[in-house]
């Protein structure tokens, strides 16, 4: 027990620890990525980027808001499609399309988060999954998403007017650009007085409640927090494939970003990164095995629910603070 | 005098699917005192909390809070206008620290509390105040220890020093002193007494050691419904009581 004057109100040692732990972290995460191209096919990183952030904003919502969506495609399909049309149609340069699909999920995560946040546990699941079918059938039948063909040949264009993303290296900084500043503020928001409610609000929401905050504002700009960087993830997936399709919005992406989640460790930092490029990486050895991957797959969920509840960071946090502590 | 009441209801009744759990309560709370509220298990004490507190809305009759007519709010805004109300359960918030805990209560008169671009040291101008509030209870040397991991007892106090954190006109507390050992029992009634200065405080109360010893106005309830109102002297000599009650305690002190 520590006595009452040791006690430093700014830098207790855990918080400083953790940040410590954060930081370096990161770092080895961005060498990781800036050296990757280098070694592995570019592609193949950006396409694991591009879902890592999907996890991250869905772990936004699940691991600090302690709300399951079961209808994230949606965002991420959505936020494609309009970053499809914007530089297809409309001519946009790379980085209003992105911004554009961006916002289109962001408006769609308020619809969608106005109907369902007053629900709780797996009705909320259950809502967000209906209206993520909705908007399905909507992206079959709308004339402007190209119906089973989806939106093909999508221009990249010039980021900014001057870095030109028909090359692939530019594209791909660019990519880590836009993958890096969304998990910076993802991270932000996460430890920020919102997320300090948030938080709490996770913890125990009638207390919350007592204390004088009215939750579900709270709640739904958690949600739409989430939608819009998913849509992020999602429009800039978009470019980089030059392709929007009905993938995006299918209910199994739905599924494959709570797996990435939760094989990675919900509520940690790194662990969506971590799940996305587990989950990535498998499909693209594993894709010959066909239908055996999703059984795969399937085992690995069954596996990670049953053994490794905290994931893979997570668990290696918890092994690590073990160690440290005993 | 009117203006000496504080909180008042009327004729308050909730009726879940047929049963009566709160049948026409009517209550008059004083301003300046403590008020206990006891009972028989499933007397009703707990819902009528959730009544008062709007976790649960009314079948009927109304709530007066200050004279105003809360009855038809919710309970955030309820919390807002100064009653704030601790859980039969233990009510922290177990992943977050000690000091986060009560620094949570603190926060909402910043004024950030959406800004999610704003980093969490921000919220460390509250940190002195918050230590204070820790000191209060004694759980500064706790300050960063997960809430969670607390003994019982100290989980009870930190919902106090959050709960005062909020500087209610009212506070409610729900079996604030259940679970704990005798020395707990008394810190927490001797605390009790301390933070009632210049508010109100409404308990639901189990331990007649802490009823005779604090409060001035104990309402007794049964099935729902008010036996008998009155000082300590006179409600634990009521043989209504005696036969409702004070034989199920006794039995349970003995
Ligand atoms: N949500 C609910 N739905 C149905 N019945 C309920 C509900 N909440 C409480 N009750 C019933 O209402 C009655 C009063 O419950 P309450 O929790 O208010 O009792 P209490 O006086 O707080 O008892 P205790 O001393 O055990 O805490 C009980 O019979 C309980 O079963
Ligand atoms: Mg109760």
């Amino acid at each position: 027990m520590a006595a009452p004057d040791q006690y430093q109100p700014h830098a207790s040692r855990d918080d400083a620890a953790e940040a410590r732990y954060h930081r370096r972290a990161f770092l080895v995460m961005m060498v990781l990525f800036i050296g990757a191209p280098f070694v592995v096919y570019p592609v193949f990183v950006m396409k694991a980027l591009c879902f890592a952030l999907f996890a991250c904003a869905f772990n936004l919502l699940l691991g600090f808001g302690g709300l399951l969506s079961f209808g994230h495609a949606m965002f991420l399909g959505m936020a494609g499609y309009a970053a499809a049309h914007a530089a297809k149609v409309w001519g946009l340069p790379p980085e209003l399309a992105i911004l554009a699909g961006s916002a289109a999920s962001t408006v769609l995560g308020v619809v969608v988060g106005l109907l369902a946040i007053r629900r709780q546990g797996i009705y909320f699941a259950m809502i967000t999954l209906a209206l993520a079918q909705m908007v399905f059938f909507f992206c079959l039948q709308a004339p402007f998403t190209g119906g089973e063909d989806g939106i093909q040949s999508v221009p990249r264009g010039r980021f900014l007017g001057f870095l030109d993303l028909s090359n692939t290296m530019v594209l791909y900084y660019v990519v880590l650009a836009i993958f890096t500043a969304g998990f910076l503020l993802i991270y932000r928001i996460i430890h920020s007085p919102f997320g300090q409610v948030l938080k709490a609000i996770r913890e125990n929401e009638p207390r919350a409640i007592s204390l004088g905050y009215r939750t579900e504002r709270y709640k739904l700009a958690a949600f739409v927090l989430s939608a819009g960087l998913a849509g992020l993830a999602g429009a800039t997936k978009a470019l980089v494939f030059q392709l929007a399709s009905l993938t995006d919005v299918h209910w199994s992406m739905s599924g494959e970003v709570v797996l990435m989640t939760l094989l990675g460790g919900m509520g940690t930092i790194f662990g969506p990164v971590v799940g996305a490029f587990a989950i990535i990486t498998m499909e693209n050895y594993l894709a010959e095995l066909g239908s055996w991957f999703t059984i795969t797959q399937g085992a690995i969920f069954v596996v990670c629910v049953l053994a490794f509840r905290r994931g893979i960071i997570g668990e290696l946090e918890a092994w690590l603070r073990k160690r440290r502590g005993g | 005098m009117t203006d000496d009441i504080i909180l008042e209801t009327r004729g308050l009744t909730k009726e879940f699917k047929g049963f009566i759990a709160v049948d026409r309560v009517d209550l008059k709370i004083r301003r300046g005192t403590i008020h206990a509220l006891i009972g028989p298990n499933g007397a009703g004490k707990t819902t009528t909390f959730n009544l008062l507190t709007k976790f649960l809305p009314a079948t009927s009759g109304t709530i007066l809070f200050n004279g105003h007519d809360i009855t038809r709010e919710n309970a955030a805004d309820v919390a807002r206008r100064g009653i704030i109300r601790s859980f039969q359960i233990s009510a922290v918030f177990p992943n977050l620290t000690v000091l986060e805990n009560v620094r949570i209560a603190l926060q909402r008169s910043l004024g950030t509390s959406f800004h999610f671009w704003k980093s969490e040291s921000s919220l460390d101008t509250l940190n002195d105040r918050a230590l204070a509030l820790l000191e209060r209870v004694d759980l500064r040397r706790f300050a960063q220890t997960h809430a969670g991991e607390l003994a019982y007892g100290r989980k009870r106090t930190l919902e106090i020093a959050t709960t005062l954190a909020m500087e209610p006109e009212l506070m409610l507390l729900d079996e604030p002193t259940s679970g704990m050992g005798h020395e707990d029992v008394d810190l927490v009634k001797n605390l009790i007494k301390d933070v009632a200065k210049g508010r109100t405080v409404l308990m639901v109360e189990h331990n007649m050691g802490v009823v005779s010893g604090i409060c001035d106005t104990i309402t007794v309830l049964q099935r729902g419904a008010v036996l008998t109102e009155g000082p300590y002297a006179a409600v634990s000599t009521n043989p209504q009581v005696i036969e409702a009650y004070m034989g199920t305690a006794e039995a349970a002190h003995g």
